[in-house]
């Protein structure tokens, strides 16, 4: 059956097909969807863990338990998951092990573009790149055997452009795989020195046993056609090749970035003029090819930032772009905002008034550092604000403490806030942690996390208490807020950041995009009483806007959360708005 | 064969996958290969979004980059004017004629370009504007702004009328069916 897919359902049919017992992952875009598709297949064990290496911790102790198994994540999820990637390769697996990772070139939801092939080189781990679909499909799905026959984890390189991109697959048959019974094995799983030490030959050894292997796998292919140019390409870049170039340059196109053949590369430069190696990001098959000697043209003429197109490949060969006419006028641009009703924006507006320098983290509350409120200071990784603010506030002095706070979201406390915040407790550090609790894991579209009562199904789950967590965790101030309660924020932040000893606020209220939150009828703003002050348009509201002067409220936007209401000093916004 | 190009362009949020899902669909049964690309997460937070739709004998890159689009489907203003210039020359633009401001309108720090339709008539692009909203209204809800913007697109490839109308019986909830065919229908004979 033919089907239109996009890359991350792909691969979740390809790991589906391909006899996966078990997935558990940590949301990150343009990962997300690999695990979401495969809680759908009732056959399997589907999981959101907390972090990534959780997620990979987990997916290993099934890989010695013999089943087949899987984690996904983004590119900087990898990082957290770096520590049993390194081990595993030496470990190696009893059921087949796929580690799903998500490039981000371009950055469309990301903090940094980094390149994942560099953890493939680094870990010794073979490492798979699918072009589309149908490509994502077969190397999931074959990745396990992979796995198993050269006894590695098997990483598998998505982008953005391929995670999410539906271009067509044809489905196949899920294979019967059996859980292989356990067998104690501690010369290959305990990882103590003795053991490690004779583990790191067989790593090596199996690194050039899957260099050769690469020579002529099914997951590199030559494709001849003029023999003028000829190009290395993998991935989505392939696509572009083709787009610009259809038959009339050669093309060795990479499926298997790590380990790279040396033959197959020698061979292929020999058959055309002049080589070129286009890859997004940073020039790994372009130092391979130098390291055989190749002559190559590669990061010379194709920037390592961002994306590419097959816009980019036509001016780097200085090929005609195709007539297009733009406005002369410059328009403005239209970035992402936090949602009408958001429940993020009432302690970012208190946070704001107050002159208060915050330490951010990663979510949908990052968007609080864009205006009208530009509320926020750093965002660096997930868990850094909690960290961070302990440092800061030790540099800074003391009179930082009064005015410097971490903000969290409730999914990335659990990620890795709860270790920062140990740290703040245990050493005495001064420090206000704010966490926004809006019961999901937002910015990757709704997943659920341990502190929401559910799991990746919906069904009812175990449900962190995040007051009792947090006191637990060595902090004695601990309160909640209401955010669309103004005059609470400013007395809890005013009050926490006054205490002589740490302090965590839980800002509590569920994310307003979520079904089960009823929202209330639209405001309006009587015209009135309007006194064009323009106060109501500092909350960076969507639904609000000046017309002639005087506020306005989009009655198709508005959820009537009131957090303009308690603003207007002119008792200007009403309720009664005409819902549409 | 060559590959025909299309954007669907709009605000986070408008809808517009359903029209990429749709016309993905109906391509494939049509025979082609086809790929759709669009970017989740940040854009889908009020930002500017894109959808690429791509179909021929063969297509290989996933996405349409500048002067290379045949047609541009667009659910605001002023989202038109900002992707005018991956239209091909002679292409389309099918726009929707609500005005949606974004942040920097909103808080004053930027104008709405005034008469951007006309500007973009002035290049020499051809537009078909049309009030979307109006017209998804008077079939019964808003909702069908996507599926009145496909119509219009619907008149200028070579798929069957007919062919759309079951298009529209698969992709939408069966309550919906002909809620979202009477607004295909009112304005594919606009």
């Amino acid at each position: 059956m033919k089907k239109l897919m996009i890359g991350n359902e792909a691969v979740a049919r390809g790991l589906y097909e391909g006899g996966i017992g078990l997935v558990s992952s940590y949301p990150g875009t343009p990962s997300t969807e690999i695990t979401e598709f495969l809680s759908t297949y009732d056959d399997i064990h589907s999981e959101w863990a907390p972090n990534e290496k959780v997620a990979a911790e987990v997916a290993f102790g099934a890989s010695l338990g013999g089943m087949r198994t899987a984690c996904a994540m983004k590119h900087v999820g990898l990082n957290v998951a770096a520590d049993p990637l390194f081990t595993l390769s030496y470990t190696g697996v009893t059921g087949g092990m796929v580690i799903c990772v998500a490039d981000d070139p371009a950055m469309h939801s990301s903090q940094n573009e980094q390149d994942s092939r560099h953890y493939a080189i680094a870990a010794k781990v073979p490492m798979l790149e699918p072009a589309d679909s149908a490509e994502a499909l077969a190397f999931s799905r074959d990745a396990f055997a992979l796995s198993e026959q050269f006894d590695t984890p098997v990483l598998l390189r998505m982008c953005t452009r391929v995670a999410h991109s539906q271009s067509v697959v044809e489905l196949g048959e899920r294979v019967a795989v059996e859980t292989t019974p356990y067998v104690k094995n501690g010369a290959k799983y305990i990882m103590m020195p003795g053991n490690a030490k004779k583990r790191h030959p067989v790593v090596e050894e199996r690194t050039k046993a899957l260099a050769a292997y690469a020579e002529d796998c099914p997951f590199n292919r030559v494709e001849m056609g003029g023999t003028k140019i000829g190009i290395i390409t993998s991935g989505t870049c392939y696509q572009y090749v083709k787009e610009v170039f259809g038959e009339s340059v050669s093309v060795l196109k990479i499926g298997m970035p790590y380990p790279l053949p040396e033959k197959l590369f020698r061979d292929f430069a020999a058959k055309v003029e002049k080589l070129y190696v286009i890859e997004e990001l940073d020039g790994i098959i372009e130092a391979h090819c130098e390291s055989l000697g190749l002559d190559v043209i590669g990061k010379e003429l194709f920037s390592p930032i961002g994306e590419y197109s097959q816009g980019s490949i036509r001016a780097a060969f200085g090929l005609e772009a195709p007539k297009s006419t733009a406005l002369d006028e410059a328009l403005p641009m239209r970035p992402p905002m936090m949602c009408a009703g958001c429940p993020h924006r009432g302690i970012y507006y208190t946070l704001a008034k107050n002159k208060v320098t915050v330490i951010g983290d990663i979510g949908c509350y990052t968007l609080g550092a864009q205006p009208p409120l530009s509320a926020v200071d750093s965002t660096l990784c997930m868990g850094a604000s909690v960290s961070g603010v302990h440092g800061f506030n030790l540099a800074q002095g003391e009179n930082a403490e009064k005015k410097t706070v971490a903000v969290i979201g409730d999914s990335t406390f659990m990620h890795s806030g709860m270790t920062g915040l140990v740290n703040i407790a245990y050493n005495a550090s001064n420090s206000t942690v704010i966490i926004l609790d809006n019961s999901i894991t937002g910015m990757t579209g709704h997943q659920q996390n341990p502190t929401t009562g559910y799991n990746i199904k919906g069904d009812p789950a175990a449900k962190v208490d995040l007051e009792a967590l947090c006191r637990a965790l060595g902090i004695g101030r601990v309160r909640v807020v209401d955010p669309y309660d103004l005059a609470a924020c400013d007395a809890a932040i005013k009050e926490e950041l006054a205490a002589e000893e740490p302090s965590v606020i839980i800002s509590r209220r569920p994310c307003v995009l979520l079904k089960t939150v009823k929202t209330a009828p639209p405001l309006r703003v009587n015209e009135d009483k309007c006194k064009k002050c323009k106060r109501c348009a500092t909350l960076g509201c969507p639904a609000i806007s000046i017309k002639g002067g005087k506020a306005s409220i989009d009655q198709t936007l508005c959820v009537g959360c009131e957090v303009c209401v308690a603003l207007c000093k002119f008792d200007a916004i009403e309720k009664g708005g005409c819902a549409q | 064969m060559k590959t025909t190009n299309i954007m669907i362009v709009g605000v986070g949020g408008q809808g517009s996958l359903l029209a990429s899902k749709l016309l993905g669909s109906l391509l494939l049964d049509e025979g082609y290969d086809v790929k759709v690309s669009e970017v989740h997460g940040m854009s889908q937070r009020g930002g500017s979004v894109v959808t690429y739709v791509k179909f021929g004998e063969k297509v290989y890159s996933p996405i349409i980059t500048e002067g290379e689009a045949d047609y541009i489907l667009s659910f605001e203003k002023l989202e038109a004017a900002r992707w005018a210039s991956c239209l091909k020359d002679g292409g389309r633009i099918i726009v929707n004629t609500q005005q949606i401001d974004p942040m920097p309108v909103l808080i004053g720090t930027a104008e709405y370009p005034e008469g951007v339709l006309d500007s973009l008539a002035a290049k020499g692009i051809s537009v078909d504007a049309l009030d979307a909203l109006e017209i998804a209204t008077a079939a019964g809800s808003a909702k069908a702004v996507n599926i009145v913007l496909l119509a219009r697109l619907a008149k200028l490839l070579d798929i069957p009328y007919e062919k759309w109308l079951t298009a529209i019986e698969k992709s939408v909830k069966p309550r919906f069916v002909e809620l979202n065919q009477k607004a295909f229908s009112m304005s594919y004979h606009k």
